[in-house]
């Protein structure tokens, strides 16, 4: 049954007064930086690190405001105020990135101090989402709802964004410094690929800890992370973390903005000395005050307590039924819906990767349509992933066609996460001012291509991901086939690259297969690459085991006689 | 370059560049550039009187642990000047840092020092200023409520 409460409970981090104090604070700080700005008291050099910090980028077209999502876990009340804000500041949409932020990319400068302090209300801010400084914490999509996880990685999200946030002595690093948290043994952060990975993960004597890596990413240089620290218990998160960070700021280069990222200096020094000098920073303020007691680990994991969720049936008539009735909701349980940690329950992602639209982007009237199904059916809460998806975490598996009716009238409801047509793709030229070339209409091409649920199924899990230049916010080094655009001379050209992954214990940055190919050859390409796949697959091969069995030759021989 | 402090204007040294003090370090004041070993004053911090902390450009962060390691780990007590790209708007995260004067050549800047440590009531991290972060008074408040 729908639940009607008015008031719920809510099961993530709740601000308390502190926490909504230092946000309207900050709101207002920025509104006398906007002004001075305006009157021309602070030169655009001085200005642009300040508005960056509060989420403010100076794109192609206009001004862009990146929202913080911490850990990716929304309320259905702030999808709302999201929506509202999007209408009232925008133009009535949003695109959701694949670091869990929300982008409104028509924002007037003169309006960014009151779309904050609107946002503020639903005690949300867009600190630190951009500039040289610890970014908003990534986390796994799934936390505290997965069925597979060790311990919610968000509790640890929240209390380094607490310490993170206008953190004095490292608000002017080399470069921006990531951070992705996973308590599961099946990493859906991507732990391996940001400057700072955290894994929780339970040692022989059945302590848990983080395993802490460092020096991931993508870019363009791109680089798997490297175990800094095996077990790290946890009441030393922050005294290791900021050793890490002064060690950076210190040490890391900022002679060339293309070797500033943390993974350069590991890579220069190597892990070794990396370790040596963390290790002896730390020895130095291990036992200072950023020592976790134990009540404020205890107090805020006790605000992600998991919901109470009643006991249901795991099999429902109603399910079984709708499933032989219609084959696209049976494709929509296997790939949409994953196993939740409570019997009887289940995880939804709803897609925003319909065939043929823009990956990420909701309208205002979607996102409350979204929070709407979230309170009927999933206790109120709501997550962004990285993929670009968004997450019912808590449903009933009673519910899932009522959920899938209701997904399906807002456009949600294709059944391809994981899928061909479930591309990530970068902003790219339509919106960006560093991008090369174009990336959603490539994107958008290729799933009206592959628009057949049927096929997508058959052809199984594939990752397709798309970046506009070599700066890789659509994580291309990672995609299964990752497309790269690039300007050669004034044309968009795209750069194909296979095997890339990012699963724990597969990471591994793709392979360029070949020449940059015209935008027109694209999804030739692309079909080339996945008929070589299927022409050539063992039983149970997905796409990128077969390309890591047979090399990349017959691909691409297939593709460059295609195109 | 003007000069600004908190506490009326300091005391006036002469700081020696860091290679030059090295030659004499029973001299109280010395001039560090962002890339200098700050940890070798360890030993002469009882006796300095002031060290300058150099930002070549306002976005180049280094000295902002220079200065933490100084005052926090090496227990510097006397006068910690910023120089070079000082603007107004990184006060609140120099103060923290246990800066205490500012060389600034930015219009309004003693304006936005006699300000600056009212911009922020709530802090999250500890650092060299004294303030308990958040963290620390809901631990006191949760404490003094159960007592």
């Amino acid at each position: 049954m729908p639940d009607t409460l008015l008031y719920r409970p809510q099961h993530f981090y709740r601000y308390d007064s502190y926490d909504r104090t230092l946000v309207a604070e900050r709101v207002e700080q920025f509104r006398d930086q906007v002004r001075r700005r305006l009157a021309g008291e602070l030169s655009e050099e001085q200005f642009k690190p300040l508005r960056l910090t509060n989420g403010l980028y100076l794109q192609l077209h206009a001004y862009m405001l990146r929202i913080a999502i911490p850990y990716g876990t929304l309320s259905s009340r702030q999808l709302r105020k999201l929506a509202d804000i999007s209408r009232k500041y925008d133009r009535g949409y949003g695109h959701f990135t694949t670091r869990q932020n929300l982008q409104l990319n028509w924002i007037r400068l003169e309006d960014a101090p009151d779309a904050l302090a609107a946002l503020a209300e639903v005690d949300m801010h867009a600190m630190q989402t951009s500039g040289n400084v610890i970014r908003n914490v990534t986390a796994d999509h799934f936390a505290g709802a997965a069925a597979d996880e060790i311990e919610d990685p968000r509790i640890w999200c929240e209390i380094v964004r607490q310490w993170s946030t206008l953190h004095p002595e490292f608000s002017f690093l080399p470069r921006k410094f990531k951070i992705a948290v996973t308590g599961s043994p099946n990493d859906r952060a991507a732990v391996r690929v940001h400057d700072i990975g955290l894994r929780l993960w339970r040692n022989e004597t059945g302590e848990t800890g983080f395993e802490v890596i460092v020096g991931g990413g993508l870019g363009r240089t791109p680089m798997v992370g490297k175990t800094l620290r095996e077990f790290l218990p946890k009441d030393e998160l922050l005294a290791y973390l900021e050793a890490t960070l002064r060690v950076y700021n210190r040490y890391g280069r900022r002679d060339n903005l293309y070797k500033a990222r943390i993974k350069i200096l590991v890579h220069e020094i190597g892990v070794e000395r990396m370790r040596e000098e963390v290790e002896a920073e730390y020895a130095a303020t291990r036992d200072g005050a950023l020592k976790l007691p134990a009540e404020t680990i205890e107090a805020i994991a006790a605000q992600f307590a998991p919901p109470v969720l009643p006991a249901r049936p795991p099999v429902s008539g109603a399910v079984e039924a709708l499933r032989l009735d219609d084959p696209a909701f049976a494709l929509w349980l296997k790939s949409n819906v994953a196993p939740h940690r409570v019997p009887g329950h289940a995880i939804v992602t709803a897609s925003l990767k319909p065939a043929g639209a823009p990956p990420g982007d909701a309208s205002a009237a979607q996102m409350e349509g979204v929070a709407d199904i979230a309170d009927a059916y999933s206790q109120g809460e709501i997550r962004v992933s990285h993929e670009q998806n968004l997450v019912l975490p808590h449903v009933a598996v009673e519910d899932l066609p009522q959920v899938y009716r209701s997904l399906s009238a807002l456009g949600f409801a294709e059944a391809n996460v994981g899928k061909v047509g479930d591309i990530i793709a970068c902003p790219g030229l339509d919106y960006c001012a560093l991008a090369n070339a174009r990336a959603i209409p490539v994107a958008q091409r290729i799933s009206s291509h592959f628009a057949g649920l049927a096929r997508q199924h058959d052809i199984g899990d594939l990752k397709i991901k798309i970046s506009g230049c070599i700066n890789a916010c659509g994580h291309h080094h990672v995609g299964h086939i990752g497309i790269l655009g690039v300007d050669k001379n004034g044309v968009e050209l795209y750069q194909l690259s296979l095997g890339g992954d990012v699963d724990f214990g597969q990471t591994a940055i793709g392979t360029i297969l070949g020449p940059a190919i015209g935008a027109d050859r694209v999804v030739e390409a692309v079909d080339a690459l996945v008929a070589t796949y299927l022409d050539n697959r063992t039983a149970g091969e997905r796409f990128v085991d077969t390309y890591r069995r047979l090399g990349a030759q017959p691909f691409k021989e297939r593709v460059y006689a295609a195109v | 370059m003007p000069l600004f402090s908190e506490a009326g204007l300091p005391a006036s040294y002469v700081a020696l560049p860091f290679a030059d003090w090295q030659q004499r370090p029973e001299w109280p004041a010395v001039a560090l550039a962002n890339t200098d070993p700050v940890e070798d004053l360890a030993p002469h911090v009882g006796r300095l009187r002031l060290v300058v902390l150099d930002f070549p450009k306002f976005s180049d962060g280094r000295a902002y642990s220079q200065a933490r390691l100084l005052r926090g780990r090496m227990g510097y007590r006397g006068e910690l000047r910023a120089t070079g790209g000082v603007l107004q708007d990184q006060l609140p995260f120099m103060l923290r840092c246990g800066f205490d004067s500012f060389e600034s050549e930015q219009k309004g800047f003693g304006e936005a020092l006699a300000r600056a440590r009212t911009l922020f009531s709530v802090v999250y991290q500890p650092a060299e200023d004294g303030r308990a972060p958040a963290s620390r008074l809901r631990l006191d408040r949760n404490g003094a409520a159960l007592s």
